[in-house]
């Protein structure tokens, strides 16, 4: 006689209280397959845990958002955002579908550049740019994103010993009606530095304005944000065209729409909530088609989108190493994998599922990490079935900075494998060994021996 | 969601412990998991496992007899069986749905 499937016994009240804020939604079906690959097999093959992303559902998210912007506007041109996920294997499916990229580092610039990323196509971000870097990037044709007036006069200075003009935009800061308002990069518009900015630019005549350029935030869930944000900087650049008689090429609108995630202390899941690519779009192609420019002075419009891009195609996978009751009956799980690989479950209720199906009985557990450390809880609170030692499960929507973010903390960074259009898997970032992090310490000789 | 009372001393095994239980005879047990205790009126679902168990006890099987009946029915070992039905009767005994014996 074959046994039956083991489950843990449970028993859950049925009375009233606070309902299950998701409603009776099965939020904890079991996920055994990703793109038609077995989990199982996969962490079999490679390890638990194990980063999982999918190329199909990189480039169908990559041609749902394209579409949503060519469909409205005629000149579109998107640049990937290398923080969000800048394993080489990643940013080339994005090349591959025409994206530039966009970096905020020279660690990243030079990432691009090892990519074949042309150094036109290569927008250069953020407050930190060493002289060697600007020096770098005007040699390559890049486009500088100033950040604030320091950066500013280094690039006039620099200008001086260099044969070519720098390609700039300046990065502007404004109210968009968003709460927090992110003042802290370039220049603000409001109070009329951003405009000031302009005209040293113009009246030093050192290099070519050639964009203008905003990240309002991160994680909008307001399309209309983009709206104002949209009209400010056409406003600057009608400005610049009645008063210096110039053109822009383009407005670079940065990233921040939002990804299916769940925010913590949202009372919706995510994907109930968040605005999809026609929403953002229609604020933004709207607002640039009214704007007042003629058909010809339209400019190129550059979107950074990073998180929406590839947050839902990543996928970590692990294991339960102990399940344990807490003192005042809560149920909890500990796992393989903690916040030194999620980063982002800091701020959202990632959804977690069972590899295996299982009955419908369900109890709500607090899942933990395996750090010996107690901020490393990846949920307070979710509906799982009743999972023992070993049993797997799949974290959800975590393609988006957590491969960036990680910390080498206490364990080591395990594979990413990203499975191709055709189901095939390959390691696209393999795991960290303990000689790959001995290999940067030196030992000075006073250290060398011991003995106890 | 249950207002469970401190469990203690989970680490004590069953047999060590030798305890043995009984369901209240006015709580009502359905084959599809619904749990019903009269005289509090609270209602209780309980996975197909935990049907059995209960069942098991209701007919008066010491918890060893669970024990060994669950483990030739269930593909797992005596250990695991032996921690989640301690567990699980430790909840039935805090929701006042089983006495000891
Ligand atoms: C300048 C810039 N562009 C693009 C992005 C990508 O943002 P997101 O992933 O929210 O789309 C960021 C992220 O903070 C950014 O700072």
């Amino acid at each position: 006689m074959t046994k039956l499937r083991y489950e843990r016994p449970i028993i859950t009240s049925l009375n009233g209280g606070v309902s299950n804020k998701f409603g009776t939604r099965s939020l904890h079906e079991p996920v055994s397959h990703i793109d038609g690959v077995s989990v199982k097999e996969i962490i079999a093959q490679y390890g638990s845990p194990v980063f999982i992303l999918s190329e199909r559902k990189i480039r169908q998210t990559y041609r749902d958002a394209k579409r949503a912007f060519t469909s409205r506007y005629p000149k579109v041109q998107f640049a990937w955002s290398y923080k969000t996920n800048y394993i080489n294997a990643i940013c080339n499916i994005f090349h591959q579908e025409g994206s530039w990229a966009e970096v905020v580092s020279i660690f990243e610039y030079k990432k691009a550049i090892a990519n074949g990323v042309p150094g036109k196509n290569i927008i250069f971000n953020g407050p930190d740019k060493t002289e060697e870097d600007l020096r770098t990037a005007i040699e390559n044709d890049s486009l500088i994103h100033i950040d604030h007036l320091d950066e500013l006069y280094q690039i006039i200075e620099l200008t001086g010993s260099l044969k070519k003009r720098p390609k700039v935009a300046i990065r502007v800061n404004m109210d968009t009606g968003i709460y927090p308002m992110w003042d802290r990069f370039g220049f603000n518009y409001e109070n009329g530095q951003a405009w000031d900015a302009i005209n040293k630019i113009i009246l030093t005549d050192k290099m070519d304005l050639v964009g203008l350029h905003c990240h309002i935030g991160t994680f909008m869930l307001s399309p209309n944000a983009y709206a104002v944000a949209a009209n400010k900087l056409s406003d600057l650049a009608l400005g610049l065209k009645l008063h210096h008689k110039k053109n822009i090429e383009y407005i670079d609108l940065g990233g921040g729409f939002a990804s299916k995630n769940t925010l913590k202390g949202s009372f919706l899941p995510g994907s109930d909530i968040i605005p999809g690519f026609d929403e953002y779009a229609e604020a933004i192609c709207t607002t640039l088609l009214n704007a007042g420019f003629t058909k010809d002075d339209l400019p190129m419009l550059i979107l950074e989108s990073g998180r929406a891009l590839i947050d839902e195609a990543g996928f970590l996978a692990g294991s339960v190493i102990a399940n344990k009751r807490l003192s005042d009956g809560r149920r909890a799980l500990v796992m393989d994998m903690g916040v030194n690989l999620l980063f982002t479950s800091f701020w959202y209720d990632h959804r977690i599922s069972p590899v295996e199906a299982s009955g419908h009985h369900t109890e709500n557990a607090v899942i933990y990490g395996p750090l010996c450390m107690n901020i490393d809880v990846l949920r307070e609170n979710v509906t799982l079935p009743p999972l023992k030692k070993g049993d797997q499960v799949v974290v959800h929507t975590v393609g988006a900075y957590n491969m960036t973010q990680w910390m080498q903390f206490i364990s080591m960074r395990p594979n990413v494998v990203l499975i191709d259009p055709e189901g095939k898997t390959h390691v696209i970032r393999r795991k960290e060994t303990v000689d790959d992090l001995n290999k940067m310490e030196e030992m000075p000789s006073h250290l060398k021996s011991f003995k106890i | 969601m249950l207002s469970w009372v401190l469990i203690t001393s989970l680490s004590e095994g069953l047999k060590k412990c030798n305890m043995n239980v009984r369901i209240k005879s006015n709580v009502a047990v359905s084959d599809s998991g619904f749990v019903f205790d009269p005289s509090t009126g609270d209602s209780y679902s309980v996975n197909p496992i935990g049907v059995e168990i209960i069942q098991l006890l209701k007919e008066k099987s010491s918890t060893d007899d669970v024990l060994k009946s669950i483990l030739e029915r269930y593909e797992t070992d005596e250990k695991t069986i032996d921690k989640d039905l301690f567990e699980f009767i430790q909840l039935l005994l805090n929701l006042q749905l089983a006495e000891k014996v």
